[in-house]
């Protein structure tokens, strides 16, 4: 086994052990809070990390979901392990228009593409009358999962959410490890070179989009089934600065990277928006200057450099 | 014969004037952006908070020092250029040899940190700005209303427009930035400082921004939140033109200004949207931007 499947293998067994543990620490909300934004991260990560596509939209995938679900859930009376699925399917639908749009253009011209289209699918949800407008949806039914597991109990609802996240995660690993994903990673490095090869490249960009989309909306879906309520912040570019800079702070290109990057954020926004106020966009956005001028692996990047320089000069 | 389509012809002027008054500030932008695209490869996404800055200073100077508009036409540029040169020398500097997505998530952060520096400071509550005393009142157009200020921001903008073009087309120093576009290490081989002229771009381009901004104070609401809304529609319209053409972006500002204006009166629920409705649609049709060449 070399090294780095081993560094692959502890890890998987620390997140879950800490994932299963968590609840009896930390406040749960919380917790499945930061576990949406870390599959959300997840999620971006296989588009950006992976594949060398930076979407600046990503938000309105996470935030038509949650519409979608709350919308199911709490108007049409679905149960809401359907309610979830539907959001998730109405994301993958968006990623479908918005992925054969963007990836029409490259680089800098995708990131501005992106942004713009989730700029739309902002505009258009503050003045639909489902969205309800800037109030937003709220007091949407926790309700049962399989017409047996009752959700309105905090710490069963963290398991189902764990369970999901871990999905989620074993999804993005499979697809990261699959040929499909060599592909991708094929196309990050040099696309022309994965052109001249014979591969149809928009079509693998479009599935990771897809893919990468309707992952962001099982995200979505989920935390709007946590927080009982879906405002236009989920849909705001704010939201798809958020996520690029939990993937940028955690480490792209790394599986755990946005995991740990998500946590922090997370942590962060939770821990000082009661005591700095406003001012928590400037810290973001310090972190984002940070990030990019001193450590751009990220620190799941950085820690692997060190860990491997360290058992590099013992052998 | 008051009526077109129903409208009044009056009303449809009057928003085709302000259609073109935002087309200025679309036009402005996004020449600024080409023009730093085009020498750092970079998309600067504070150009947006930027602007801001550039239309709170003209506010700052009249409430704090009463110092007027005309000053500030001149001294917000300026104060936002040197701005620029700080940011070029100390952090963009270090990002030319990295892809150049880490330009866009860079100037992202500092967008974030700008803006919300001015939100603690100001609020998010609009900063009043009164038009200059001689541009008060309207112009009687026979068929129209046309308010003497609007119609001295499309001015500017035009005649701002123009120059940068007349700079870059045609005369010396728009060859070297020119040359230095195309090949930077050939333009320094002939003993041409091409630093310096990195430094120059980024400023000229986020003091065009700066002064969209003073243009901007007087008719639309000065805000620290009044750059980021401004700023997504601008990529928009980066995407429809494509950053090729000078003329191209400032033609295609103009015109997305002026549709919006029309979808406003014939169909205002869209006018939010209606640009990025339109950027779908070039993408579908042609990809490169309307004056873009594929790269």
């Amino acid at each position: 086994m070399s090294s780095a499947q081993k560094f692959r293998l502890a890890g998987y067994a620390l997140l879950l052990a800490a994932g299963l543990v968590a609840p009896l620490v930390v406040y749960p909300v919380f917790l499945m809070n930061a576990l949406c934004f870390a599959l959300f991260a997840c999620a971006f990560n296989l588009l950006l990390g992976y594949t060398g596509l930076l979407s600046f939209g990503h938000a309105a995938f996470f935030g038509t979901a949650a519409y979608i679900t709350g919308y199911a859930a709490k108007v049409m009376g679905v149960s809401t392990g359907l309610a979830i699925l539907a959001g998730t399917a109405g994301a993958v639908l968006l990623g479908i228009i918005f992925g054969g749009l963007s990836i029409r253009r490259q680089g800098i011209y995708f990131a501005m593409i992106t942004l713009a289209l989730s700029q739309l699918v902002f505009f258009v949800y503050l003045q639909a009358s489902f969205t309800g407008g800037e109030d937003g949806l709220q007091a949407i039914p926790r309700g049962r999962l399989l017409w047996v597991i009752n959700l309105e109990k905090d710490l069963t609802l963290y398991y189902v959410v764990f369970a999901i996240f871990l999905f989620g995660f074993l999804l993005i690993h499979r697809t990261i490890h699959s040929p499909f994903g060599q592909v991708m990673k094929a196309i990050r490095e040099n696309e022309p070179r994965a052109i001249s090869l014979g591969y149809d490249v928009n079509k693998y960009k479009l599935m990771a989009f897809v893919i990468s989309a309707g992952l962001a909306g099982l995200a979505g879906a989920t935390n709007a089934i946590v927080f009982t309520f879906v405002t236009l912040t989920d849909v705001d570019w704010h939201t798809s600065g958020d996520v690029v800079l939990m993937t940028l702070l955690g480490g792209m290109g790394s599986i755990f990277g946005p995991v740990v990057g998500a946590l922090s954020i997370v942590t962060l926004e939770s821990k000082l928006s009661d005591k700095v106020g406003s001012l928590v966009t400037v810290i973001i956005g310090a972190i984002f200057v940070i990030c990019v001028l001193l450590f751009r692996r990220g620190i799941v990047g950085e820690v692997q450099g060190l860990y491997r320089r360290v058992v590099g000069n013992r052998v | 014969m008051s009526e077109i389509f129903g409208v009044p012809i009056a009303a449809l002027f009057g928003q085709l004037v302000l259609g073109l008054v935002n087309g200025c500030f679309y036009a402005m932008l996004s020449l600024g952006l080409a023009i730093i695209f085009g020498m750092l490869n970079i998309i600067n996404f504070a150009h947006g908070a930027l602007y801001m800055m550039g239309a709170v200073f003209t506010w700052f100077l009249l409430s704090t020092w009463n110092i007027s508009w005309w000053w500030a036409l001149l001294l917000a540029p300026l104060a936002v250029g040197i701005f620029g040169v700080l940011v070029e020398r100390v952090l963009l500097r270090r990002l030319y040899k990295v892809d150049p997505l880490y330009g866009l998530l860079l100037t992202f952060g500092l967008a974030l940190v700008i803006e919300g520096l001015f939100r603690y400071q100001y609020g998010v509550s609009g900063l009043p700005y009164g038009i200059p005393e001689v541009f008060q009142g309207a112009l009687n157009l026979g068929f129209m209303f046309l308010p003497k200020y609007r119609a001295i921001v499309v001015g500017v903008t035009l005649m701002v427009c123009f120059g940068t073009w007349l700079v870059i087309e045609r005369t010396q120093l728009g060859a070297y930035l020119r040359a230095g576009t195309e090949n930077p290490p050939l333009v320094q081989a002939f003993g041409i400082n091409v630093p310096a002229m990195i430094t120059l771009t980024y400023a000229i381009g986020v003091a065009l921004a700066g002064l969209a901004g003073v243009l901007a104070a007087p008719t639309l609401q000065v805000s620290p939140l009044m750059g980021s809304n401004l700023i997504i529609v601008v990529f928009a319209v980066v995407v429809i033109g494509g950053m090729g053409s000078i003329l191209g972006s400032i033609l295609t500002g103009l015109g997305l200004g002026l549709i919006e204006g029309l979808t406003k009166v014939f169909y205002s629920q869209a006018s939010n949207t209606v640009v990025f409705v339109i950027m779908a649609l070039v993408l579908l049709v042609r990809p490169a931007g309307l004056f873009g060449r594929e790269r």
